[in-house]
This record gives C-alpha cells, sequence and structure tokens, in this order.
C-alpha cells in the first residue's frame, strides 16, 4: 500500500553524474588513441582492430549516457546550472568521443602508416591532445566538489586554474600542428598524393580533438559562472 | 439541550474514536514526509528516525499543541453563534474529522499528495457553510489560514535560502571547511534548541502548570539551547576525520559534522510537526468534549483538556509504529540526492516555520512548508536537481482536497443529524 511519494520525487536524479561518467568514457576512449598509433607503426592491424573496437565500445557507451542525460532532463526540473548550457556541454564532450572514434576508422581502414621522420613529432602532438582531453575531465570533477560547496568561490577558483592549462595545453597542440604540417609539406614528394591528403586529414582531427577539449573548458566555464 | 444529555456518552466516545483514527492517519503518513529529509541525507537511520519521531511528535503534540488545537477547535466556525443548537457543532466536529479521515484513506491509497491539515479545514469549513450557514463561518480567520499556507512554504523558503547561504559563507568557503564546521555547527545547534523552546515557552506551557513571564522564557530557551549545544559539541568530537584522496576540500569531513547536526533538525522537525499537526485530530475532539462536559454551554475560551493533546500525541505514535515506519523508509530512501549540510537547512527552516505557525494558531501544511524549504535551497545553489512538478501537485493537492473534505463532511453532517435528531 506504500505508494511513491511526491515529496521524495522532488528530488531528482542529478544530471552531473551521467555528465561526469560521460567525459571520463570520452577520455578513456581518447587514451585508446596512443596505444592504437604505436600499433600502426609497426604495422600491426591486428593489434589496432582490437583498440579501434574498444573505441567504437567506449564511444558507444558514451552515446548512452549522453541520451540517458538528455531524456531525464525534463524541463519541470530545476537545476543550479542552466538547462541549455547543461545540454550544450554533454554535445561538446560527446563529440570528443566521436573524433576518436573518426581518426582510428580512417587510419585502420586505409592501413596508414605515418612516415618514419613524422613518427616522433605526430606521437607528441596525439600526446598532447589526450592531455588537453585528461586536462578537460579533471576540471570537470571538480564540479563535484563545486556542487557540494553550492558553488564556492575556493573550488571555482581551482576549476579556472585547470581550465587556463587546458588553454595552455591546446595552444601547445596548435603550434605541434604547425611544426607537423610544415615537415609535412618538405616530405609531400615522395609520398603518395592520396596519402597526404590523408594524411593532413588526420592532422586535422587529432587538432580537432585538442580544439574540442578545450571547447569542454569553456563551456564548463559558462556554466559554473554566476 | 436534551439531545446532548442524552447522547453525551456517545457523543464523546465517537470523538474520542474518531480523533485517534485522525491522529493514526497522521503518524502513519505525514510524519514520513517530516522525517524524510533527516532519513535522505542519511544522517541518521531510519530506526533512530522512528525514535526520535516518537518521542518528539508526542512532546511536540503534548506541549506545543495547545494554539493550532483551539483554532481548529473554535476558530474556524464560531461556536458562539451556536449557543441554541448545541448539537449541531457536534455533528459537525465529528463529521469533519470522519470526513477528514475517511478522505486522507482514500488519498493515501491512491497515492495522491494531500495534506491532513487542509483535509480537516476543508472539511470545518464545508460543514461549517452548508450545514449551519454562511455567517456561521469565521472567513476572516479562514481567509489568514488560507494565506498562511501559501505564506509558510515561502517564509520556509526564504529562511533556508539564508540559512543555506551562511553555511556557504561560514563553510564551504572557509580555509579549513572541516574546521569552519566544527566551530560553526555548535552555534547551529544552539540555534534549534533556542528557536524551539523559545516558541514553546512563550506561546504556552500553562496547560502543563508552566507560566513563564517573556524574560524568563529567554532564559530558559537560552539555557536549553546551551544545554543542547553541550551534547552537539560531545558528540561532535566524536566524528572522526577520513581523508580521502579524491576529496580535496574535505568537504566529506564537514558532511559528517552536518550529520551531528541533523540529529537536532531532526528532533525539532518532529516536534514542530507534532506540535501543528495533532490539532488536526484532536481539534475537533476538544469542541465536542467541551460543549459535552459543560452541558451544551459552548465556551470558547476554556483550555483543551490536557489529555485530549495526550490522546492526540499517542495516536500519531500508534500510527508511526504500526505503519508509518514503512512510509519513513520509502520516503527516506526515495531522497538520494541530499546531503546532511542542505537537509540541516532545509528541515530547520521548515522546523522554524511550522513551530511559529503552532505558537500562533495557524494550521499549517508541514510536507508543503518543506518543500518551500527545500526549493530555497535549490535557489541558493544547493541542489542538483529539483523536479518542480511538485509544485503542480502541491496546487492540485489544494484544489482536490478542500472540497472533497468539505463534500464528504456535509454528508456525514447531514448522516449525523438525521441519526441523532436535532
Amino acid at each position: 500500500m506504500v505508494k511513491p511519494n511526491p515529496f521524495s520525487a522532488m528530488f531528482g536524479r542529478s544530471p552531473f553524474q551521467p555528465l561526469l561518467a560521460h567525459i571520463v568514457k570520452a577520455s578513456e576512449c581518447a587514451e585508446q588513441l596512443l596505444p592504437f598509433f604505436e600499433a600502426s607503426l609497426t604495422g600491426d592491424w591486428e593489434e589496432a582492430a582490437r583498440i579501434r573496437e574498444e573505441v567504437t565500445r567506449l564511444e558507444h557507451e558514451a552515446d548512452n549516457l549522453k541520451t540517458e542525460l538528455r531524456l531525464n532532463l525534463p524541463n519541470t526540473l530545476f537545476l543550479p546550472v542552466s538547462r541549455s548550457d547543461l545540454l550544450d556541454l554533454i554535445t561538446v564532450q560527446d563529440k570528443i568521443a566521436n573524433k576518436v572514434r573518426d581518426i582510428t576508422g580512417i587510419m585502420l581502414g586505409r592501413k596508414m602508416q605515418v612516415p618514419t621522420e613524422l613518427a616522433q613529432p605526430m606521437r607528441d602532438y596525439m600526446r598532447t591532445a589526450v592531455a588537453c582531453v585528461a586536462q578537460a575531465r579533471q576540471a570537470l570533477e571538480e564540479l563535484e566538489d563545486l556542487l557540494e560547496s553550492g558553488f564556492g568561490r575556493h573550488v571555482s577558483d581551482v576549476m579556472h586554474n585547470m581550465i587556463r592549462e587546458l588553454h595552455i595545453l591546446e595552444q601547445q597542440a596548435d603550434s605541434q600542428q604547425v611544426a607537423i604540417r610544415r615537415e609535412l609539406f618538405d616530405l609531400e614528394d615522395r609520398l603518395k598524393p592520396v596519402d597526404v591528403v590523408f594524411l593532413y586529414k588526420i592532422i586535422d582531427w587529432v587538432g580537432e580533438l585538442s580544439d574540442r577539449a578545450e571547447r569542454v573548458g569553456s563551456r564548463l566555464q559558462i556554466l559554473t559562472a554566476r | 439541550m436534551s439531545i446532548i444529555a442524552q447522547h453525551g456518552e456517545v457523543f464523546i466516545i465517537l470523538a474520542c474514536l474518531f480523533g485517534f483514527f485522525m491522529a493514526w492517519g497522521v503518524g502513519a503518513n505525514d510524519v514520513a514526509n517530516a522525517m524524510g529529509t533527516s532519513v535522505g541525507s542519511k544522517a541518521i537511520t531510519i530506526k533512530q528516525a522512528i525514535i526520535i519521531a516518537v518521542i518528539f511528535e508526542f512532546l511536540g503534540a503534548w506541549l506545543a499543541g495547545g494554539e493550532v488545537t483551539a483554532t481548529i477547535r473554535g476558530g474556524i466556525v464560531d461556536p458562539d453563534l451556536l449557543q441554541a443548537d448545541p448539537q449541531l457543532l457536534v455533528y459537525g466536529m465529528l463529521s469533519a474529522l470522519l470526513a477528514a479521515a475517511i478522505w486522507l484513506l482514500i488519498a493515501s491509497a491512491k497515492g495522491w499528495p494531500v495534506s491532513t491539515t487542509h483535509s480537516i479545514v476543508g472539511a470545518i469549513v464545508g460543514f461549517g457553510a452548508v450545514g449551519l450557514g454562511m455567517e456561521a463561518v469565521a472567513w476572516n480567520r479562514v481567509g489568514t489560514i488560507a494565506s498562511s499556507w501559501v505564506i509558510s512554504p515561502l517564509l520556509a523558503g526564504t529562511i533556508a535560502f539564508v540559512l543555506f547561504k551562511s553555511v556557504q559563507y561560514l563553510i564551504f568557503e572557509a580555509r579549513d571547511p572541516y574546521l569552519a564546521a566544527k566551530r560553526t555547527v555548535p552555534f547551529y545547534i544552539f540555534l534549534v534548541g533556542f528557536i524551539i523552546s523559545m516558541v514553546t515557552l512563550t506561546k504556552g506551557l500553562t496547560h502543563v502548570g508552566l507560566n513563564f513571564s517573556f524574560g524568563q522564557s529567554l532564559m530558559y530557551s537560552g539555557l536549553l539551547g546551551l544545554g543542547v549545544m553541550g551534547i552537539g559539541i560531545i558528540l561532535e568530537n566524536r566524528v572522526k576525520i577520513e581523508r580521502r584522496p579524491d576529496d580535496q576540500f574535505g568537504y566529506n569531513n564537514v558532511e559528517r559534522v552536518f550529520g551531528v547536526l541533523m540529529i537536532f533538525t531532526a528532533c525539532a522537525m518532529a516536534f514542530a510537526h507534532g506540535s501543528n499537526d495533532v490539532a488536526n485530530a484532536v481539534g475537533p475532539l476538544a469542541a465536542v468534549i467541551s460543549v459535552v462536559r459543560s452541558d451544551g454551554v459552548i465556551d470558547a475560551s476554556a483550555l483543551v483538556p490536557w489529555w485530549v493533546l495526550v490522546l492526540g500525541g499517542l495516536g500519531i505514535v500508534a500510527g508511526l509504529v504500526t505503519y508509518g515506519h514503512k512510509v519513513i523508509a520509502t520516503v527516506g530512501t526515495g531522497i538520494t540526492e541530499l546531503t546532511p549540510s542542505r537537509g540541516f537547512a532545509a528541515t530547520l527552516a521548515a522546523a522554524t516555520t511550522v513551530v511559529l505557525a503552532s505558537g500562533t494558531g495557524l494550521p499549517i501544511s508541514t510536507t508543503h512548508t518543506l518543500v518551500g524549504a527545500v526549493l530555497g535551497v535549490g535557489l541558493a545553489r544547493g541542489m542538483a536537481a529539483l523536479n518542480l512538478r511538485v509544485i503542480g501537485t502541491i496546487v492540485m493537492s489544494w484544489l482536490i482536497t478542500l472540497p472533497a473534505g468539505a463534500g464528504l463532511a456535509i454528508m456525514f453532517f447531514f448522516l449525523f443529524k438525521a441519526i441523532f435528531g436535532g
């Protein structure tokens, strides 16, 4: 005879848990990029395919979390942040996982191998991109303390410092991208033209990865601003 | 006159039965919401909540339930107009009790969010307006009560907002939140003890033989506040610090300190609830008793017999022990996103508002007041997610409960009139 009670129904499910879980999935997804790249360098396509499957799985899980969050956000829900900012944030987060899937997909499909001269700078470049995503995740993890303190000043300072670091990382990725493009330009003549086109594409996409991570940071800043 | 003399005993027995049944309903259903925030924030266990509720609901009913009982008994329907036909007041009060109790039974079986207070007030206004005539209802008083239903959630929300802002400013923004919490929480505990005892002492302990001046009340409340503060400090020192790697600000420990505070606010809430809601059950009972005892002479100024409040308190406890514990468990487990610091702000704000209303004799809905308080914390950016649909259900409960209570009461009124004559 005990019925769901309208009083306890008032306490909605926090949308911030799925939001955090989502960025964790997205950053785990991005982390796969480094072993995938190593496998592609050695031409171990079996291993690369295995990692690519892992990426797809993580991307799916992230997608599910995104859908779940969107479905559990009726507009009768009263949140300490703007509802549309929250939805924007999850959209931007989701694009990180999507981009990782695109990069690994095309590299595996075309069995792309980066020329040996480019291997090291490319490795560093990818590391920066993955670090950007990890930094975005860390900044987002501050959200929990921010909520707990009722959007207190101290925690938001910590979070904003992290977002600033994220910005610096993204700039680093930008300059790495410029350097790699220049080196690739010097190598263009002895590579197959189609390969060159796709290499530029991959370079672009890895850049987009850190770009999106940074956008997560700025979205987060908007979300938590008073 | 003759009817009262003839059936006096029957009336009293019926009134006691209905009143006890109503009090049972309050204990079985209403108490759960009052304790829900405390159980939901995991500051106290369900077992502790029941023990606290049993003790403090009873104390609240007995010590501070007099004013609202007086309002229900003689403030809504003007008893002076019934000097000629005192039996009508008896029929009316009996039917109001029966109507409200039955309506609550139906509503809680269906899972509708209805308020005991609204049912009984609706029922009394209903039988008054239809059974006795429009002029028998003290519309001014009814207007005040109705506006208190709007004001009480707003007031609780405002207090909760200010309380939570103060917690944010004094504790969460501090350099060492844990130390700040340890320093500040005893003052909050003092506040809990002081407010509750102050309102209770100034508003009426005359029926238990205590009559204090304002200065005395102030002094005793201060002492009582200091007393509970002392207990609080002892309990607080038993809180052990847990360092978690993922908790760089130490908020986890802050919440543990607030957990101690929640024990006190839970007591305050149970007390407040008992003081306001017992009247719904025993107010009509008191009216019947005073009519019968004085052989038909209606004397609105006569004191509410003390044992009536005790009966109501026992009824609440009975409801709590037989059925209410299940509802507390359901409500408590339903509330997951509430931490002790939030629970404290909301519960204390609601308890303060309800006790104030009890002191001024206004019957208000504890649940609605709590909803207002929680929303106040939400407005201070304290809650992760609140479903505002609850506001809709509150408005619905007003729209449905008042006419339903009134309609049933009118029906029973004419039924009693037909049975006993008059």
